[in-house]
């Protein structure tokens, strides 16, 4: 039973970090009708971002909450380290949002009235880009984190037979998953950003027509969007200590099945079917074998596709001719 | 999308279409084949027959990608399979029936053994055929950017299945695979592919193509059977892919799961945009072209210690959908272009 408990938990941390990432693809799907590849990169730019700012000012910020906290800055304290890496996760946010704006001026933008599949090019070439580029700039070796939790102790519940060990760290990033979801579905649903996304992605020229910046709202989906998964990212980074160049690619890739398997476009199916993927990978690994976890995603995709395409909480979209 | 029809007037006119040409193409690949070794540097030969493998990938690509408009992003898989397939069988061939293979007295490779090997290639192929055929059947019923997820999702399952068997050595690879690739055989494919893709995309049935990429709603409205089209174009794209997978394997003599990645889906995909995605002679180009700018960006990288080649890729990539998303032959063929600027002299004078 503990085991199965163990296996759920960290099925919820990892789908946590599926979710950010992949509300950014639904969310840029929904509007642009696009696969946007790059997102995964993005997702890996967030990570080293984190990984050169704790490096850079990690401890100096410790210090500082230390001093907040405890009156001395060389008392490590855990509501101190949480707030170095909410810190941290939000300067990643913040350059992740700069660099999905980039893209989007720079290479989707110019190519909005083409046909769909140069899109999607560009998308595979920017990604590559990032991969390669990043590979170059970055060194192509893993790159350990800075252990921010370093003297917190894991939770332990239970005894030797049903030992259940719960990481704080696990919890930390499920719930700031959860709490930058909140503020996305605030954003979304209750501000006039919000209604404007909604509205271009609903129809482009109606809402050009009726006043609404279609541009500014796009470059701010793509914005949000990789914010989150720069903040994924970050969170990546610390709870795995090791990031990579080419670490983006595949989490990106299944951000993309979970979307699709909760109904691509749909925010709330974004999140759903990210903890379906996160949980059942988990379980897979667990119970099963963990050396085909990485199809797992894929043939959920497939299965999808083949029974209900629009997916778990999609409306199905008669196509107009 | 007129242009395939008038091409191939003109082309019927030119003759060029007739097979003795291509007959002719595929002994002057077998003449090269008996001097070429001695004249050319290892090196220089090598990159010869990886140009040749990837003009099979791209080219094969191309009928799915180009002219059926239908974003496939799992070549490499199939590739893997008809390389793996094919290996394997050859392997154990050759285990279990050396004599068929070498003569015991001279040490020199006996017709039966190219025989095999052509059978292994040709099973290799069939097996990526029908691969394709059950990735295609349900997911080409989706539009094109599923169909592209989908593709590339199912070349990652590929490469983790064949990660997970011991059959062929798993994360270690298959190994021990006796080179029967050489250059006489990988152009006499070569030929034989653009003469197949050609003769496909000059049919009936490559108009049925042709419509499906230009218009699917119009090509549907009249009456043609879009999906079974497309599960075709890939199935047949499938088997090339197959082939040269087979090829590869056969030439390289190891095989392991990452040389199948997204990221060699991606370089065909690569040659297929920048030749002219439904252009057979850009494809061919562009293949060439690539295969040569790989081994010539060595330097650079060993002057600068970084690969640069991927990322040159992906910034050319991005500049052609940019500023020419057609490539560089958009879907004209080189014929078209010399015989247009012939035409244009003519006109001048």
């Amino acid at each position: 039973m503990a085991e199965f408990i163990q296996y759920l938990i960290n099925g919820l941390s990892q789908g946590g970090t599926y979710a950010l990432i992949a509300l950014g693809y639904t969310m840029v799907f929904g509007i642009l009708q696009l696969i946007n590849f790059a997102h995964g990169e993005v997702y890996m730019l967030g990570a080293f971002s984190g990984l050169y700012t704790s490096k850079l000012a990690g401890p100096q910020l410790s210090a500082f909450f230390n001093k907040i906290f405890n009156g001395a800055a060389d008392q490590m304290s855990t509501p101190a380290a949480i707030c170095t890496a909410i810190v941290i996760i939000m300067v990643a946010m913040v350059v992740c949002a700069l660099v999905g704006f980039c893209v989007e001026r720079l290479a989707y933008r110019p190519l909005r009235s083409s046909p769909r599949i140069n899109l999607l090019i560009t998308a595979v070439g920017v990604s590559l880009f990032f991969q390669y580029s990043g590979q170059i700039i970055f060194g192509s070796d893993p790159k350990a984190y800075p252990d921010l939790f370093e003297n917190l102790e894991s939770w332990t519940f239970g005894s030797d037979e049903n030992l259940l060990v719960i990481n704080p760290l696990q919890v930390f990033v499920f719930v700031t998953a959860i709490v930058l979801m909140l503020i996305l579905r605030h954003i979304i649903f209750h501000t006039r950003l919000g209604r404007a996304m909604r509205a271009v992605s609903f129809n482009h020229d109606l809402a050009s027509l009726m006043g609404i910046p279609t541009d500014r709202v796009i470059a701010a989906t793509f914005m949000l969007g990789s914010a989150l998964a720069g903040a994924a990212g970050v969170m990546v980074g610390m709870t795995y200590p090791k990031v990579e160049p080419l670490m983006g690619s595949l989490p990106g890739l299944k951000a993309f099945c979970a979307a699709v398997l909760g109904g691509i476009g749909n925010v709330t199916g974004a999140v759903l079917g990210s903890f379906i993927l996160g949980l059942a990978e988990a379980l897979l690994s667990g119970y099963g074998t963990p050396t085909y976890k990485d199809a797992l995603a894929f043939a959920i995709l497939i299965f999808i596709l083949l029974i209900k395409p629009s997916g778990l909480l999609g409306v199905h979209r008669t196509e107009k001719v | 999308m007129g242009s395939a029809y008038k091409s191939e007037e003109k082309s019927t006119a030119a003759g060029i279409m007739s097979l003795r040409w291509w007959m002719l193409a595929i002994g002057f690949a077998w003449l090269l084949n008996y001097f070429l070794p001695d004249v050319m540097s290892p090196y220089y030969f090598q990159i010869l027959i990886l140009a040749g493998i990837n003009v099979i990938l791209s080219v094969s690509l191309n009928l799915v990608n180009g002219f059926t408009g239908q974003f496939s992003m799992g070549h490499a898989g199939f590739m893997s399979v008809g390389g793996y397939l094919s290996a394997y069988l050859t392997t154990q061939f050759v285990e279990s029936r050396p004599e068929l293979f070498t003569d015991s007295v001279t040490g020199e490779l006996l017709a039966t053994g190219i025989v095999i090997y052509l059978a292994a290639l040709i099973m290799g192929g069939l097996a990526a055929t029908i691969v394709g055929y059950i990735v295609g059947l349900p997911s080409l019923r989706l539009r094109g950017d599923y169909l592209a997820i989908v593709t590339l999702g199912f070349g990652e399952i590929i490469r983790v299945v064949f990660l997970n068997t011991d059959a062929v050595g798993g994360a270690r690879g298959l190994s021990g695979i006796k080179q029967f690739t050489s250059f006489g055989w990988v152009y006499t494919l070569v030929i034989v592919t653009i003469f197949c893709v050609w003769r496909v995309v000059h049919s009936a049935h490559g108009r049925i193509l042709l419509s499906i990429r230009e218009d699917e709603v119009a090509a549907t409205a009249m009456g043609v059977n879009t999906t079974q089209g497309k599960v075709r174009a890939f199935a047949m794209g499938a088997f090339f892919a197959g082939v040269a997978g087979g090829l590869f394997a056969h030439y390289l003599t190891t095989l392991s799961p990452g040389t199948f990645d997204f990221n060699r889906s991606f370089e065909v995909i690569i040659m297929v945009v920048l030749g002219g995605m439904g252009s057979i002679s850009g494809s061919v180009v562009a293949a060439i072209l690539l295969t040569v700018l790989k081994e010539a960006l060595r330097p650079l990288q060993q002057i600068t210690g970084v690969d640069l080649r991927m990322v040159i890729y992906s910034l050319v990539l991005i500049i052609m959908m940019l500023a020419r998303p057609k490539g560089i032959f958009g879907t004209n063929e080189i014929g078209d272009l010399i015989r247009r600027k012939k035409g244009a002299k003519g006109g001048a004078t």
